[in-house]
């Protein structure tokens, strides 16, 4: 763990979440998507969320990263309350978008299909956060865009297009993208998902490079080696709830729950 | 990690092309039709090819074709800031914005442009004076239309507002073609509405915006002749009518204008060449990236052609465009 674990005032805690639920739409047309979800991360770990199509893992990031707002609960990142500020006499109002942006630039998220920015290059798109949302100067981003580059393992890869590389090189931009504002927290939905399956080590063996680093990170993903050898948490969702978690060992050895016990035998 | 280019390059193959006697049938046909068009126009003396190099130079037409380019650029500058804040406004979820843009759009596009030129004529008959104030409140600041609002100023304004509604729907489908993706991650990485709208939308939506809107910088171009409805008479096309009926000779100055709107076409179309392969760049395999190293081998295309390049904008086959 790194030294900032220590640092004053930050919770060692660093994502709490409690009792979420999500609602899409309303009246007649609402879909109850996330029902009552409770999570806790440390700092410095790596939870891995499975469960199947539809349970509502791509939600529950989508809320942590204020991409979606939840309708009841309350998420803290940081001891912070994500996307809303409670006054003196217990009255909740939502934040401002200027202050929600500030508080989702200290949350980096990697998307199943990259999203990378395709009209700038490699070094462009690890810059641009930096210089247009922190202000650093180009001289500065570029710098800092270069190594972080490198230790994706593109350095040589910099003045591409996304078009111009592979599934795997573009997911290792994306990731060097999100880490170019220092986030305290990554997220990843699915990151290699979209990938032909030659290119998934190279990007799981850079999470797993981080995850050594000591950055906190939730997980979304079906790759069970990966749960097994880097996760310290696995967390199973299913209908929106969460059905079971706790070490990889237990979870993914001895599932209690017959639902898991299906879901990890059709993806191992 | 890394994946270096091969160094040596093989021989490329030495084959005969495939024979395309069509190729060379078509063209004796094309060169014999345009051998009788030429002498079609050049040895008919109606044309007077004498009169028309004459005034092709006269002061009063070129003073009438910069008058034409400013009208033409003028109106369109204006008419794209416009045509973007309608557009935004149009998206955006506050409802009396929405309304405005769409009421604005509907009454522009809705009403014939002669009209319009013909109205912004008679304002100053209309409204003799205009004054900022508070309605059936005091008035701060009055003052005569007529200073302001001057035949230029009318012909200006009135070709920009009307463009700016056949532009905001351009612009919103530009707008609407880049994937909604782009916008989350943007978000994702902490920036605000408007810098995203700014850095990373517009310069996506302007490869879906820039041919239609090429297109009505031409048929622009064009328009201007209708401002002698408000009347604003120092354009090409009134300038050129004008000499053509004072030395009853119409015909060489008609043909006048239309060399003239001929070669500002062409030059306008360069321009809109260039345009599309700027914003075009990161978006075809990178031929015109400026990284210059090719790229890598056609290894793979089936995840690419889903993932890659082409995958977060989407052309718009319904883009609106002016008759
Ligand atoms: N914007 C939305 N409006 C309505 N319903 C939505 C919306 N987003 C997600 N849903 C619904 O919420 C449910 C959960 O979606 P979610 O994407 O979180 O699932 P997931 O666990 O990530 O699945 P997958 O493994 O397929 O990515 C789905 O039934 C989906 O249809
Ligand atoms: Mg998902």
């Amino acid at each position: 763990m790194t030294a900032s674990a220590e640092a004053p005032g930050t919770a060692e805690t660093m994502v709490e979440v409690r009792d979420v639920h999500k609602v899409f739409g309303r009246g007649h047309d609402a879909v109850h998507v996330l029902k009552g979800v409770s999570l806790d991360v440390p700092r410095g770990s790596v939870t891995v969320v499975l469960g199947p199509s539809g349970s509502g893992k791509s939600t529950l990031l989508r809320c942590v990263n204020e991409l979606e707002e939840i309708t009841a609960g309350s998420i803290h990142v940081g001891g912070d309350l994500m996307g809303y500020r409670r006054d003196d006499k217990g009255v909740l109002h939502r934040l401002h978008p200027k202050v929600i942006a500030k508080q989702r630039s200290r949350i980096g998220m990697v998307f199943q299909r990259f999203h990378l920015f395709p009209h700038k290059t490699a070094l462009e798109n690890v810059m641009e956060a930096p210089v247009q949302v922190r202000g650093l100067s180009k001289a500065e981003a570029r710098r800092r865009g270069l190594e972080l580059l490198d230790r994706v393992g593109l350095a040589e890869r910099a003045e591409f297009y996304p078009a111009q590389l592979s599934g795997g090189q573009q997911q290792r931009v994306a990731i060097a993208r999100a880490l170019a504002m220092d986030p305290e927290l990554m997220l990843f939905d699915e990151p290699t998902s979209a990938l032909d399956p030659e290119l998934v080590g190279e990007v799981l063996a850079v999470m797993q490079d981080l995850a050594r680093s000591g950055m906190t990170m939730i997980v979304v993903t079906h790759e069970i080696g990966f749960a097994r050898e880097v996760a310290d948490h696995v967390v199973f969702m299913d209908d929106g709830v969460i059905v079971e978690e706790g070490a990889p060992a237990d979870v993914l050895d001895n599932p209690s729950e017959p639902r898991l016990r299906d879901f990890l035998a059709h993806v191992l | 990690m890394e994946d270096r280019p091969s160094g040596q390059l093989p021989e490329p193959l030495h084959a005969r092309p495939v024979p395309r006697p069509g190729r060379w049938v078509s063209a004796v046909v094309v060169l014999v039709l345009v051998a009788m068009a030429v002498n079609a126009l050049v040895t008919n003396p109606n044309f007077r090819w004498d009169t028309v190099w004459l005034y092709l130079r006269d002061v009063v037409v070129v003073r009438g074709v910069g008058w034409t380019l400013v009208l033409t650029f003028g109106s369109m500058a204006i008419a794209i800031v416009l045509a973007v804040l309608l557009a935004v406004m149009r998206r955006s979820d506050n409802p009396v914005m929405r309304s405005v843009s769409w009421f604005w759009i509907w009454f522009f596009r809705g009403t014939p442009i002669y009209t319009q030129l013909v109205f912004w004529g008679l304002l100053s008959v209309l409204y003799p004076r205009l004054s900022l104030g508070i309605p059936f409140g005091p008035e701060f600041w009055t003052f005569t239309t007529q200073d302001v609002i001057t035949a230029f100023w009318a012909a200006l304004i009135g070709l920009a507002f009307n463009e700016s509604a056949y532009l905001a729907e351009i612009v919103r489908a530009g707008l609407s073609s880049v994937d909604p993706g782009q916008t989350e991650a943007a978000k994702a990485l902490g920036m605000k509405d408007a810098k995203i709208l700014r850095r990373i939308v517009l310069p996506q939506a302007m490869r879906v915006i820039v041919p239609p809107t090429g297109n009505e910088t031409i048929s622009m171009l064009k328009t201007t002749s209708l401002v002698l409805a408000i009347p604003f008479t120092l354009e090409l096309t009134y300038a050129t009518n004008q000499i053509g009926s004072r030395i009853f000779q119409p015909i060489p100055l008609l043909i006048v204008a239309a060399l003239w709107y001929l070669l500002i076409t062409s030059v306008l179309m360069i321009g809109q060449h260039y345009l599309e392969r700027f914003y075009g760049r990161g978006f075809d395999g990178g031929r015109t990236g400026r990284g210059g190293r090719g790229p890598r081998g056609g290894r793979k295309p089936r995840k690419q052609d889903l993932i890659g390049a082409s995958g977060t904008t989407k052309d718009d086959p319904f883009l609106e465009v002016t008759p």
